[in-house]
């Protein structure tokens, strides 16, 4: 009724009018109206948090991206002496994507097979207790990770894994290097250790919420129990295992204590990996290395590596996002 | 002499007729099944002629999908669910040792309530699925197969311009007529359907049925269907189960013009159920 007594208001009455309502609606709070008020505000803080973040960032690498520019990114010198700085990240770049290679190249299947066991195979008098061991080891302290790793699984790798490794195939560069134990595959390692629980469990409840008809439609074209969970459950969750995975790389790109506790902390242009044997260096684990000591351009180029970190992250999540859209969604058509 | 004559005609007529009716496909002998300590079907024995279409009707848990369920031993793959008693297939046990399970259900296949096409695969592939499980990997063969099953599920006129669409994408009688065809691809003897129009509105029903009734030509059809009116129409065979008992089985024709028990009147006439 009322809105066809303000049809022929002009646009100033309409104008007063929605002022009127507002201020009506102000004084006039209902329980509805605060709680979409409180929504928006809480919406509105992750976007906050996100600005502010970059702009601290932006602003603290200032002096290093203004020295140096573009080969701050595609340098790879690291020199601390006053009046003959140098700085690049192009080490720590390369240094962060093959640990998170390593990463998700074991981590991932090593996580399918938990996910498969757990959701298909394992009765459910091993699949509670089993499930909960496995999401417990998510919550084990990263430093925790870092020093069991160091104690015990580098010395192991070193012998076990490095040594036949570099002596059998050391011609080959990957595999060259002094085998011991605190490089880049052992950085690797730690975090392919550390995204299991994660990835794992993400998988496992996405398979377990595939429904029953999609089993029963594989097993009744005769399909053998592999068959049914490759037909049945992974090709319906595949979307979900993904999302699995990004979190399990974004997890690895940005692990941070561990890492530095393991990966022998090389810098400059020592820090290039030229092999899976060598001391190396990630983004994340530069800036935790280096923090203490670290004064006027020096802590810029972190603040800096802080902010090529922040980039990577941002364009992994946007490259998953590009690739669930194109790869899942559009050519398999209606997923979920 | 004419007794003499009737002796001699009389066990002739006797074995045709014992011959005609014992083109029993499927049978089950004392089937009995359990979900957990839930005693569903309590000594079924029942024969299933073949290249006929047989209905099990009766009221909701009366245990008539656990029995198709057992005809192709899927009723094992529910945790906790067993059974015991044989069931038999062109002679030989489906239960007995040995047998897998796998090479059953390929001789069994089965249609579900609820369509459920494999929604990340296109309509061929949903089709060829269960061919190429079978090592089938030669694409001339693969496309016959899909073509001459889906024209056999009535669906190619429809759906043959889209072959590339996701399953997923068709009409809900249409994703039934696809889970159908992927069935037929596999070449099955036997063809189960699970109340397989429950979800479907009365066009796409008419369709379904009168596939049924063309399939039946070819295949041995079993029909679990809570209407009873369907099953007069496109069954030649009618069970009726009551709380996990086989109460009546018989032609249906008969079976629904002049019940044998009175359990099967009240249920036809529906005063229960």
């Amino acid at each position: 009724m009322s809105r066809m007594e303000e049809a022929p208001l002009d646009h100033a009455g309409v104008q007063s009018s929605r002022l009127q309502n507002f201020s009506y609606r102000l004084s006039h709070l209902s329980g509805d109206d605060m709680f979409e008020v409180l929504s928006n505000v809480f919406a509105c803080t992750a976007v906050v948090i996100i600005a502010l973040t970059g702009i601290v960032l932006v602003r603290g690498s200032i002096p290093v991206l203004g020295k140096f520019g573009l080969g701050f990114l595609t340098g790879s010198g690291w020199s601390t002496t006053f009046g003959q700085e140098s700085y690049g990240m192009l080490p720590y770049v390369l240094g962060t994507l093959v640990t998170s290679g390593i990463a998700i190249s074991i981590g991932i299947p090593v996580s399918l097979g938990i996910a498969i066991f757990l959701a298909e195979m394992a009765p459910t008098s091993v699949r509670v207790p089993l499930s909960q061991l496995v999401e417990l080891l998510a919550a084990v302290p990263s430093v925790i990770y870092g020093f069991w790793g160091l104690l015990v699984l580098s010395p192991w790798i070193a012998k076990y894994v490095e040594t036949p490794l570099t002596s059998g195939l050391g011609s080959i560069p990957i595999f060259h290097g002094s085998p011991h134990g605190l490089d880049l595959l052992m950085g690797g390692l730690i975090l392919a250790i550390m995204i299991i629980p994660t990835v794992s469990s993400i998988s496992k409840e996405v398979m377990m919420a595939v429904p029953t008809s999609q089993r029963e439609a594989a097993y009744s074209i005769g399909a053998t129990r592999w068959e049914v969970v490759r037909m049945g459950v992974l090709s319906y969750s595949r979307s979900g295992i993904f999302g699995a995975a990004i979190l399990g790389l974004g997890r690895a790109v940005g692990e941070t204590m561990a890492v530095t506790m393991v990966i022998g902390g090389a810098l400059g242009s020592e820090a290039v990996p030229t092999s899976l044997f060598i001391p190396g260096q990630t983004l994340a684990s530069l800036i935790a290395g280096q923090f203490k000591e670290a004064e006027s351009l020096q802590l810029s180029a972190l603040v800096g590596a802080g902010l090529v970190l922040f980039g990577l992250a941002l364009l992994i999540n946007v490259f998953a996002q590009f690739m669930v859209w194109k790869v899942l969604k559009v050519k398999a058509g209606a997923v979920e | 002499m004419t007794v003499g004559l009737l002796e001699q005609v009389k066990p002739e007529n006797k074995s045709t007729t014992l011959q005609q009716m014992e083109r029993y496909k499927i049978l089950t002998e004392n089937l009995h099944a359990w979900f957990g300590s839930n005693h569903v079907l309590k000594d079924i024995s029942i024969k299933i002629r073949e290249n006929e279409a047989t209905a099990i009707i009766g009221p909701s848990g009366c245990g008539k999908s656990t029995l198709i369920r057992c005809l192709n031993r899927m009723h094992e793959l529910v945790p906790g669910a067993r059974s015991t008693g044989r069931v038999v297939l062109d002679d030989s046990n489906i239960y007995a040792k040995g047998v897998d399970p796998v090479t059953v259900r390929r001789r069994v296949g089965m249609v579900f309530q609820k369509p459920n096409p494999f929604p990340t695969m296109s309509v061929y592939d949903n089709v060829a699925a269960g061919l190429k499980l079978n090592g089938v990997r030669d694409n001339t063969t693969l496309d016959q197969a899909v073509e001459s099953s889906l024209e056999r599920a009535f669906l190619w006129d429809e759906v043959k311009a889209d072959l590339d669409k996701p399953g997923s994408s068709l009409s809900g009688g249409q994703q039934q007529r696809l889970c159908i065809a992927r069935a037929l691809a596999v070449k099955p003897e036997v063809l189960l359907m699970d109340e397989p129009c429950s979800a479907l509105d009365p066009v796409a029903t008419a369709k379904i049925e009168e596939l049924i009734v063309s399939l039946k030509e070819s295949y041995t059809v079993v029909i679990v269907t809570h209407n009873m009116q369907q099953a007069a129409r496109v069954s030649d065979f009618t069970a009726f189960l009551y709380l996990g008992q086989l109460i009546e089985y018989g032609e249906t024709t008969g079976l629904f013009e002049n019940p044998g028990e009175e359990l099967t009147e009240r249920y036809l006439t529906g005063k229960f159920g």
